[in-house]
């Protein structure tokens, strides 16, 4: 075929598509090349020159992550030029860098550590030109950065640039100057990033970190006068293995709940309960949106857009100030926990809510960030004491000195710590879209969602924006107005696919009724607090085994869950009632384009 | 190869004998092969550092594919002590555009960009009176080819043509991963054809007096004259028209002033030459020579010269890769180390080491040519890094 081409790599014949860098032509191969700079998430950068290997009858090395297969080409991926020359280059990012192993939290699963120490670097080899050492930037809820461990390889900003559309990161400075900087040299919470932490997870290194709580919780824990109780999101159930030596994609629910129990948490509960419930208001909500719309014909915003993802709310406070009525009122899940956890949970359990320390474990940065909005304290109270990454809980699982692997199984508590499948889905992107459709259509017709075993596939997998629509026939009577009509729907994830939703809404051209947009690739399961790696490969493991948690549920849609039948029955009483508007649901804020 | 002597010309800044644009209206009835082989056969070379044969990539720019092309005229000069470019767009603009118009012809490219560095904006209005002459000539001869000026962004690295064209294209001046090259795919991912000012002066030369007789001058490897940037120690500072294939000795005959001890050709990327090799040196000969042309003389530190020399590419590599960035930064280092006695002489190898892998592994030609420089001075004057 003309669009392959042949070539050697160290002596092993390989046929790869024109066009395919060397690298990939040396990973069919079998042929390990170190790399730093690259990502398989972003585009070619070519700058760390850790790739290089020898091209036959070429005069220098190559890059080869940047240099395409050419036919006939001979790569020599080992010989003593390629090796001095790689070891040379390593030990230049070391002489440059500020090497605290010990005390770093990347440490095990850092890239300059692995590859100084694959080559055995000897620290004496060059000078420290370790830049004077800037205080680490740690004015953000989410995002601490520290550029004496930053290796210059810019993934963090080509992920806010290509994965993000946010531009919040950028090179500055020419020269022994050139550095990752903010607009002006602002600190990271005065510019326009959205906290999802995305950039944490393409760093290599412990440049970029998640501002990190467990010290705090820790002590919590240990006070015996604190009621402290966590609740955690679906993503983190299907990630936190992979800190803890399972393969990718494994479901860890019941060890992770026996190891939090153990650890101390007076109550292990499930953020899905508050997924149902945001599935519940928010559908209800959308359905009053059609009503006002169809009925009442008032100027009501649509299509409505989901809000359950801090970083993507962000964003559009930054980037659409004039569109903040697309976005629905609900708080996300997690906030509508803490918010009932102080009201609704610290009256059943006859705790005093300020003695309730109120932990969220998320596979999200954004999320320490929301839990500090100050109008997230509806309880009277931070709804939210605390969020801790997925990578945080997996540290503290460590530090607990758990033997996780051979842990018992065992069930989330109660109150507030029921699940069905469809809150499960929250994790996947497509799932709050397939959540609310399982729940609004019946709602509307009084039968279920006409897909196979409830499995709504077309929102479902890694394709950008996705699309779904539903003819409603034969409504009850209460939907009569809706007859007929051919509902659309669309979801996106990663914020370069939400600034094209947003565009589109914006030019008035918006085919859909309902958005589910979420702020990272692939959903909360590549979610900026999950493990590090992230790329689609793992993604899509993770998402396999969100949609097999939620086919091994009993119940699989949100109305059905018991406990929050009780929620509705004893304390809130109605979707969008007086209390759910004062616990479940927020405003939003216009804010600078920096 | 015939030697040739030092000789001064005046063929670039002269004026023609027909107008530039009578030039013009003959080259383009000749067919387009024909030009690119004379240009070919000339022998010319790039006059912007990396001398690449300019027939080459007028004709890989002849035959890439895709629409619009785009020519680049390369007048970035950021190089401390060099003003040939300036000189030529001051006194013969014409000449330029003129081999930007050939250029536009046999490639077919319509939008032309003058790429002037930021220090040159005060000749913008000139350029624009010349332009729109230029303009009218090219409308009346039926060649639709339109040249706008971009102000550069001032880094020395933005003349590197990649991050020339990242700088167009408003993103930081960073080298690109080539390939592709700018001919394949440049300016906005269209084919582009990058050449130094005085290149396109050149190959209008070329197709004036015809490949053979443009030949004449020079040697083998690098033929025709050149615009030399003479400073340093010298009572002749400034810019000149020297035939290629001159003896260092006779350069230094001509421009030294009496106890030069090395001379640097080809600019900071370029190499340093001691005396002992002023006779068997020939400027124009394998070594680059674009750049500027410096002369030391005996009372001139070595060290001192490679130390400005470091601190200029420290602080002038775009920072990107870290053989460049950190390379730098280590050589600097490392040279005042051992003068200060906290490394050991021998340290001097680690860092000549150390420019191996920069040539070998650095993105882009500035960190490639850092150890040109470096090498040349430690290995011909070891004793003044010392002591
Ligand atoms: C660091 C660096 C700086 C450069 N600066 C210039 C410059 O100022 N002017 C120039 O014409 N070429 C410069 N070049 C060379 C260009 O990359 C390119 O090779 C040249 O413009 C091509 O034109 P030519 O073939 O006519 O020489 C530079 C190259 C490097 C690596
Ligand atoms: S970033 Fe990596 S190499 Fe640097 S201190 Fe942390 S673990 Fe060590
Ligand atoms: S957290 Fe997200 S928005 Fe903020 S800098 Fe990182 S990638 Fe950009
Ligand atoms: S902060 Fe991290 S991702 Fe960004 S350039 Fe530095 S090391 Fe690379
Ligand atoms: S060699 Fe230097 S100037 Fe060139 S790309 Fe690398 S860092 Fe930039
Ligand atoms: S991985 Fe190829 S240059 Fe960085």
């Amino acid at each position: 075929m003309e669009n392959l081409i042949n070539l050697t790599i160290d002596g092993i014949d390989v046929q790869v598509e024109r066009g395919k860098s060397i690298l990939e032509a040396a990973k069919i191969a079998n042929v390990r090349i170190p790399t730093l700079c690259h990502h398989d998430d972003l585009c070619v950068a070519g700058n760390c020159r850790v790739c290089v290997v020898e091209v036959i009858g070429r005069p220098r090395l190559e890059a080869s992550c940047a240099v395409p297969a050419e036919d006939g080409m001979k790569v020599l991926t080992s010989t003593p030029k390629v090796r001095t020359a790689r070891k040379d280059i390593v030990s230049l990012l070391v002489a440059e860098h500020n090497t605290q192993c010990t005390t770093c939290y990347r440490s095990t699963n850092c890239e300059l550590q692995s590859l100084s120490a694959e080559y055995n670097i000897d620290n004496d080899d060059y000078i420290s030109v370790l830049k004077p050492q800037k205080p680490i930037d740690k004015s953000s809820w989410s995002v601490e950065k520290d550029d004496s461990k930053c290796v210059r390889c810019q993934r963090c900003v080509r992920t806010c640039a290509e994965l993000q559309h946010v531009n919040a990161l950028t090179a500055s400075g020419k020269g022994n100057h050139m550095k990752i900087s903010t607009f002006l040299e602002l600190p990271m919470n005065d510019v326009v990033c959205t906290n999802c932490g995305q950039c944490i997870t393409h760093c290599p290194t412990g440049a970029l970190t998640e501002r990190r709580y467990y010290s705090d919780i820790w002590e919590a824990i240990g006070d015996p006068t604190k009621h402290v109780i966590i609740n955690t999101a679906p993503s983190v159930r299907v990630g936190l293995g992979e800190m803890l030596g399972f393969p990718i994609g494994t479901r860890v629910t019941g060890k992770m709940v026996t190891a939090l129990k153990k650890m101390g948490f007076d109550s292990v509960l499930d953020t899905d309960f508050t997924a149902d419930l945001t599935i519940i208001e928010e559908g209800s909500e959308f359905l009053q949106r059609l009503e006002d719309a169809l009925v009442h014909k008032k100027q009501v915003a649509l299509p409505m857009l989901t809000s359950c993802s801090p970083g993507w709310v962000k964003f559009i406070e930054h980037m659409y100030p004039n569109h903040l009525d697309h976005l629905s009122t609900c708080k996300s899940p997690q906030q509508m926990f803490g918010a009932l956890a102080k009201t609704y949970y610290a009256e059943k359990m006859g705790i005093k809510p300020e003695n309730i320390v109120s932990v969220a474990g998320m596979p999200c940065a954004a999320k320490k960030f929301e839990a500090n909005r100050p109008e997230m304290k509806s309880s009277g109270y931070q709804d939210v004491d605390c969020g801790l990454t997925t990578r945080e809980l997996g540290h503290m699982i460590k530090q607990s000195g758990l033997d996780f692997t051979n842990l018992q199984e065992s069930h989330f508590d109660s109150l507030m710590g029921e699940s069905t499948g469809a809150a499960v889905i929250f994790g996947a992107t497509g799932g709050v879209m397939e959540a609310a459709l399982r729940t609004v259509y019946e709602l509307i017709t009084g039968r279920p969602v006409p897909f196979e075993n409830l499995n709504i596939v077309p929102v479902r997998g890694l394709e950008g924006i996705k699309e779904a629509s539903v003819k409603l026939e034969n409504c009850l009577p209460k939907y009569s107005f809706l007859e007929g009509v051919e509902a659309r729907f669309a979801v996106a994830h990663g914020l370069k696919n939400a600034r094209i939703i947003m565009d589109q809404i914006a030019k008035g051209e918006s085919p859909y009724h309902f958005i589910e947009v979420m702020a990272c690739p692939g959903g909360c399961i590549g979610g900026g607090g999950q493990p590090i790696p992230t790329n689609n490969a793992i993604r899509r493991k993770r998402i396999e085994a969100i949609y097999a948690e939620d086919e091994g549920l009993a119940k699989r849609k949100s109305h059905d869950n018991e406990e929050l039948k009780k929620l509705y029955q004893d304390f809130l009483k109605e979707p969008l009632g007086h209390k759910s508007h004062k616990l479940l649901h927020t405003k939003y804020r216009k804010r600078n384009r920096y | 190869m015939a030697e040739k002597t030092l000789k001064k010309v005046d063929i670039i800044f002269a004026e023609y004998l027909v107008s530039p644009y009578k030039i013009l209206e003959e080259t383009i009835k000749r067919p387009k092969n024909e030009i690119i082989q004379e240009i070919l056969d000339s022998g010319l070379r790039g006059r912007g550092g990396a001398g690449f044969p300019t027939g080459l990539k007028w004709k890989f720019g002849a035959s890439a594919k895709a629409e619009p092309k785009y020519i680049v005229c390369n007048a970035d000069e950021g190089e401390p002590g060099t003003f040939k470019d300036r000189e030529i767009l001051t006194k013969v603009p014409r000449k330029v555009f003129l081999g930007m118009g050939i250029c536009a012809f046999v490639t077919g490219a319509t939008k032309g960009i003058l790429y002037l560095r930021a220090e040159y904006n005060y000749l913008i209005p000139s350029l624009n009176n010349e332009l729109q002459i230029f303009h009218e000539k090219a409308k009346l001869l039926g060649l639709d080819f339109n040249i706008t000026i971009f102000s550069g962004s001032g880094a020395y690295v933005c003349g590197e043509e990649t991050a020339l064209i990242e700088s167009m294209e408003g993103k930081r001046g960073e080298p690109r991963n080539k390939p592709p090259f700018p001919v394949q795919s440049g300016y906005l991912g269209k084919p582009t054809i990058v050449n130094n000012v005085e290149t396109f002066v050149s190959a209008s030369m070329v197709c004036r007096i015809g490949a053979v007789e443009y030949k004449k001058l020079g040697t083998e490897d690098q033929s025709g004259s050149k615009l030399f940037s003479i400073s340093g120690d010298t009572h002749k500072a400034g810019v000149y028209e020297l035939e290629l294939g001159m003896k260092v000795s006779e350069f230094v005959e001509e421009f030294g002033d009496g106890d030069t001890k090395a001379v640097q050709i080809g600019g900071v990327a370029g190499v340093c030459v001691p005396r002992k090799n002023f006779e068997a040196t020939i400027i124009g000969q394998g070594s680059s020579s674009g750049g500027s042309t410096m002369v030391f003389n005996s009372t001139r530190s070595m060290y001192n010269v490679l130390h400005n020399y470091l601190e200029f590419f420290q602080e002038e590599s775009c920072g990107q890769c870290t053989p460049c960035r950190v390379g730098c930064q280590q050589l600097l280092k490392g040279i005042e180390a051992i003068k200060a006695g906290t490394k050991p002489a021998e340290y001097l190898n680690q860092l000549m080491k150390l420019t191996e892998t920069m040539k070998l592994t650095a993105k882009c030609g500035l960190g490639q040519s850092v150890g040109n420089s470096f090498n040349s001075i430690v290995t011909n004057f070891r004793e003044e890094m010392i002591y």
